[in-house]
């Protein structure tokens, strides 16, 4: 049983009940995805024109593949409150609005693990 | 009954189209528009993930995609909205500690963003050419 009052429990959440997370998870991933996105760069800049079998070693390998899953992890998260931004500023009509939200996260997720599925398949598939 | 309310003709502040660009506001908006272009371009580095995870027919494919000039120009589009959003992120992460907000100093930073993405999209393109021969 919590000893808050229920005053205390609310104080700083805001209206829509969640306070600063959306805030401090869009900063959270900004700053995880600055050094995934360089590391990504740099294996693409790398990878430029390789040959399947380089390609297929090259994102299998621990050191490569560990930095793309979290890439992303780090990238979808960020992307879907973007996009949720977006959609909040711009589409007004209540249930529009909560469908473009639904369909925001469905693709996130969908993104997200498809490409893990691919980076692991990858890595331990045959 | 209540009376429908009547919408009464109110001025509006004035919006986007009658204000002449200022570089902030040409990088705000960029912000947000390459925003929403890596939110589709994900879909980019997914296919290019599934196509290696899949087989060398399926990532010959993806690459044949990619390497057709329309599929260089997206690339080279892509490339461009990934470094533009990531310094546009690291002005938005100095706002955040209160800094920068002098226009002086806004409009450095903006100008720094749009002159580093573009440079560093060369550089990197120009670098990919160099060690791998093209993409």
């Amino acid at each position: 049983m919590s000893q808050r009052t229920p005053l205390a429990r609310v104080r700083g959440l805001g209206s829509a009940k969640e306070g600063t997370d959306h805030f401090w998870k869009q900063r959270l991933t900004a700053v995880s995805n600055l050094i995934l996105v360089c590391f990504l760069i740099w294996l693409l800049v790398r990878l430029a024109g390789a040959d399947y079998a380089t390609v297929k070693h090259t994102l299998a390998r621990p050191q490569n593949a560990i930095p793309l899953l979290l890439l992303v992890l780090s990238g979808v998260m960020h992307m879907r409150l973007g996009m949720q931004t977006i959609i909040e500023d711009y589409v007004h009509s209540e249930g529009r609005k909560v469908v473009a939200l639904m369909l925001n996260s469905f693709f996130a997720i969908l993104v997200g693990l498809t490409s893990a599925f691919a980076v692991l398949k990858l890595s331990f598939g045959a | 009954m209540a009376e429908t309310p009547h919408l009464a003709e109110r001025p509006l502040s004035p919006h986007l189209s009658i204000y002449s660009p200022l570089i902030n506001m040409v990088m705000s908006i960029l912000h947000r528009l390459t925003g929403a272009a890596l939110y589709l371009g994900t879909l980019l580095l997914a296919a290019w993930l599934i196509g290696a995870a899949m087989g060398e027919k399926q990532y010959a494919m993806v690459n044949g995609a990619f390497g057709h000039p329309l599929g260089k120009l997206v690339l080279f589009g892509y490339t461009w909205a990934l470094f533009h959003h990531m310094l546009g992120g690291i002005r938005h992460l100095i706002w955040d500690t209160g800094r920068g907000f002098q226009i002086w100093q806004v409009n450095l930073l903006s100008w720094l963003t749009i002159i580093g993405s573009v440079s560093l999209t060369v550089a990197a393109w120009g670098l990919a050419l160099m060690l791998g021969g093209g993409l």
